[in-house]
């Protein structure tokens, strides 16, 4: 007895259990972290994996029997009971648990929902022929079905199994179309109302100032009246363009024996999951991917990609960071180098170190009070009398979100730069001064150049904290659906004033707003991972360049 | 003001003893001090020091730690200014001219009056750039100018054959005895009058040190040189004339030899003979 107790008062006396303790802390930490990564990538990257495309008949007990196809997202085990009171007509016998799968049926426009459940017990001759296709459509989801025909003007092209080929050579030439429309509607469409906005805006500043006589009418008039000349030019050439696009169409009979009539005008893509090799699938996968990170969002945005999320944070947090590093670095510089060390700076010092546990919403509310509606009212007033009542900056928007979410992270920047600043050795300081500087040329020669790396660091913390904030930019410029990006080809180029998408709110957004829960939850993971990349991104070239810094000015504390 | 231009400024009165005759009158006075009293809030650091510092000579402080010798060479250069709560209290005449004076431009002086600290300071930036450093600073930007200024500063702190080959690399990369001759290339190389120098081998091997001794011994042809040291041999070996410090009090100063093999005061005898400090 007596020797086993001094063996564990040995062993307590070793530090074993201490080391023990902290590993295990360690070990939980990463293996959280990893697994936290690892549902999301596989949730969310699984979603673009083109799934076999399963047909099977299904007879509930007491009904016909209908023929369904569509992909198996989902099988879970439910109790029997749970199906009966549910008010299936599940046999009162048999096991305890019965699996229920979820299809994903696609054609809304037929059934209604596009995704079903069934009992498991009641499919049965589960099949996967090789040219049950999916349509993907611009509107209502996916359509899965057998082709049977292509038609030009109405007029049938081919039939059959020729029919593939041609299909894939109309689409080919369709998504060519797609991309003409979208160039003429976003850019040169977009061009001509921006500058008839211009003239709009023009014609109501002068009309303000009373300066609007003739001559000045008719400068505005001929400018606007070349304006509608080359909209009406363009105008043809849409509506040539979506003649063209919508020229073909197919015949698709669905699973049911239902013919419907297709206008390739509205399909994205079609593919024959069960026919592709692992090669082929992994290309659909590599193209879906693109697709996600690269493209405009469809249908309520639970389709389609989400580029003009991603924008929209990137924009945000650069712009961000390009107001908060200045502002916090100059802040930390006079705390710490000019302003008397005392009680006043003991107690600015704590509150800046508070600042940075107020809710983020707390700044949100703030921006929205004060940036947008004292500031940007104002500066509407001042500068944009010309288009009241509409608001320009008086409204919620890019510039407002970088600003609200520059605030929340400046303590970061802030304490980060002062400790860097204490860090410098005194030393070095005597050195340049002994040497006739005076302390702001030493400032600049010597002490800022060697606490950039503690700058750098808090902007890495700085855009660590504002780069995943969602709840206060719900409130200063963030939206569901932006039409354009805050950056084009319109002067000035940089719409500060624009309201933008951003994937933290994206994912609140399709998560919790979604019309159609069951397509949108991919999604959500999809972001979610996405938000974690684009946050590691900028946070790793910030750390990047950080440690350039540091090789440079390495310490000489030797 | 009462004026002492033929002592050496030791108050021998105020310590009881007969005035000691050391014969300066040969030397130029670079740096007079008439009578200074230094405080650090309410505590007094140095008390009534009167010395004159001879012009292109090696004058050597010695003292126990804490007796104020560092003090003391920061007021040369108003270094104290940047110590809160410093307060200096007398004058120091730099050719003649109060540098405590008002509007004394404290950058102009620091120039004149070049410093070189215990550990090596050189500043993170190339070998080149440590030594225009001072030149940059006053506006002199021309290639040329500051390519001659690096070749003579390097080759007054005997650095320049060890890194002409390199001399736009970190300064960081050099041996400490190199950095420390690095940064007295660095305060030569604005040309001053006089050189400080504190403890400036106390951080250094001894074959580093033996190099520092050389080069202030090859400076003092130019520049007026006062060095804080701790060792007394190497007090001994590269000074001229060595002062006595003891808790704030310019004990005894003189020609080295002198006060090394036959010094006037008990406490500096002492001192060297190693019964305290």
């Amino acid at each position: 007895m007596s020797v086993k107790n001094n063996s564990v008062k040995a062993w307590v006396k070793s530090g074993s259990p201490w080391i023990w303790m902290n590993a295990g802390a360690v070990s939980i930490a990463v293996i959280m972290t990893l697994g936290l990564l690892a549902v999301i990538a596989t949730r969310g990257l699984g979603h673009f994996w083109p799934a076999d495309i399963v047909e099977a008949d299904y007879q509930v007990p007491g009904q016909e029997m209908k023929v369904m196809a569509g992909e198996i997202t989902q099988i879970e085990e439910i109790p029997r009971a749970r199906l009966a009171s549910s008010g299936l007509p599940v046999a009162a016998e048999g096991s305890e648990f019965m699996t229920r799968e979820l299809f994903k049926v696609g054609n809304r426009d037929l059934y209604g929902a596009d995704f079903n459940w069934v009992v498991g017990e009641w499919l049965s001759n589960q099949r996967t022929p090789q040219t049950l296709t999916a349509f993907e459509r611009r509107e209502w989801g996916n359509l899965y079905g057998y082709l049977v025909n292509v038609k030009e003007n109405g007029q049938l092209v081919a039939e059959g199994d020729a029919a593939w080929t041609a299909l894939q050579e109309r689409l080919a030439r369709v998504d060519e179309l797609h991309a003409q429309v979208v160039r003429l509607e976003k850019k040169d469409i977009g061009r001509i109302n921006a500058g008839l906005e211009r003239i709009r805006l023009q014609t109501r500043k002068l009309e303000l100032q009373g300066k609007l006589d003739a001559q000045a009418q008719a400068d505005l008039d001929m400018d606007r009246a070349q304006w509608d000349a080359e909209y009406k030019v363009l105008e043809t050439q849409l509506v040539a363009l979506y003649a063209a696009f919508n020229r073909d169409s197919a015949t698709v009979r669905t699973a049911d024996g239902r013919e419907v009539e297709l206008s390739l005008g509205k399909v994205v893509r079609a593919y024959q999951p069960n026919a592709m090799s692992t090669l082929g699938k992994l290309q659909f996968y590599g193209a879906k991917l693109w697709e996600f990170v690269s493209d405009d969002p469809r249908e309520a945005n639970t389709e389609g990609g989400i580029f003009p999320a991603i924008f929209g944070t990137v924009m945000m947090t650069l712009i961000m960071a390009v107001i908060v590093t200045p502002f916090g670095v100059v802040a930390a510089i006079y705390l710490r180098e000019y302003a008397k060390q005392g009680p006043l700076t003991r107690v600015i010092r704590i509150a800046v170190n508070n600042l940075a546990g107020v809710p983020a919403i707390v700044y949100g509310v703030f921006g929205l009070g004060f940036f947008v509606y004292v500031l940007g009212g104002s500066i509407d007033r001042l500068f944009f009398p010309e288009s009241a009542p509409a608001p320009t900056f008086g409204t919620p928007g890019l510039l407002w979100a970088s600003l609200t979410l520059a605030l929340l992270a400046v303590p970061v920047v802030i304490v980060a730069t002062e400790e860097g600043l204490a860090r410098i050795p005194r030393a070095l300081r005597e050195g340049s001064l002994a040497l006739g500087a005076t302390k702001i040329e030493t400032l600049w020669r010597v002490v800022l150049p060697m606490a950039s790396p503690a700058m750098m660091t808090g902007l890495i913390l700085a855009v660590a904290r504002a780069a995943g904030e969602v709840a206060p930019l719900m409130l200063v410029g963030v939206v569901k659906l932006a039409p354009s990006l805050p950056l084009d080809g319109n002067y000035p180029y940089l719409h500060l004033d624009q309201k933008i998408m951003h994937l933290g709110f994206h994912i609140y957004d399709v998560g919790f707003q979604s019309p159609n829960v069951e397509a949108a939850r991919p999604l959500v993971y999809a972001t979610a991972l996405l938000l974690v990349l684009v946050i590691a991104i900028l946070n790793l070239t910030a750390v990047f360049m950080r440690n350039r810094l540091r090789e440079k000015y390495k310490a000489l504390d030797h | 003001m009462q004026h002492q231009a033929h002592t050496h400024g030791i108050d021998i009165t105020a310590l009881g003893r007969d005035k000691q005759s050391l014969d300066l009158a040969g030397e130029t006075v670079a740096i007079q001090v008439p009578g200074l009293n230094l405080y650090y809030g309410d505590k007094q650091a140095l008390f009534d020091v009167k010395l004159n510092i001879p012009k292109q000579r090696v004058t050597a402080f010695i003292g126990p730690s804490g007796c104020g010798k560092s003090t003391l060479l920061r007021t040369f250069n108003r270094m104290n200014d940047l110590v809160d709560g410093c307060r200096v209290e007398g004058e120091i005449n730099l050719d003649g001219r109060n540098i405590y004076r008002k509007g004394e431009d404290v950058a102009e002086l620091r120039r004149r009056v070049g410093m070189v600290f215990q550990k090596p300071n050189p500043f993170p930036k190339s070998i080149y750039e440590n030594v225009v450093y001072g030149l940059r600073i006053q506006g002199i930007n021309q290639k040329r100018v500051l390519d001659e200024a690096v070749e003579w500063g390097l080759k007054s702190a005997a650095l320049w054959d060890e890194v002409k080959d390199r001399l736009h690399e970190s300064a960081l990369g050099l041996s400490g005895g190199q950095q420390q001759r690095l940064v007295i290339a660095r305060t030569v190389a604005v040309q001053p009058e006089v050189l400080l120098l504190d403890e400036p081998c106390s951080a250094l091997d001894p074959i580093s040190t033996l190099k520092v001794e050389e080069l202030i011994y090859e400076l003092k042809s130019k520049y007026t040189i006062v060095i804080v040291t701790h060792n007394m041999q190497q007090a001994a070996r590269v000074s001229d004339y060595t002062a006595f410090m003891y808790m704030g009090k310019l004990i005894e100063f003189g020609d080295t030899d002198t006060l090394f093999t036959n010094p006037e005061m008990k406490q500096t005898e002492d001192y060297i003979t190693g019964r305290y400090g």
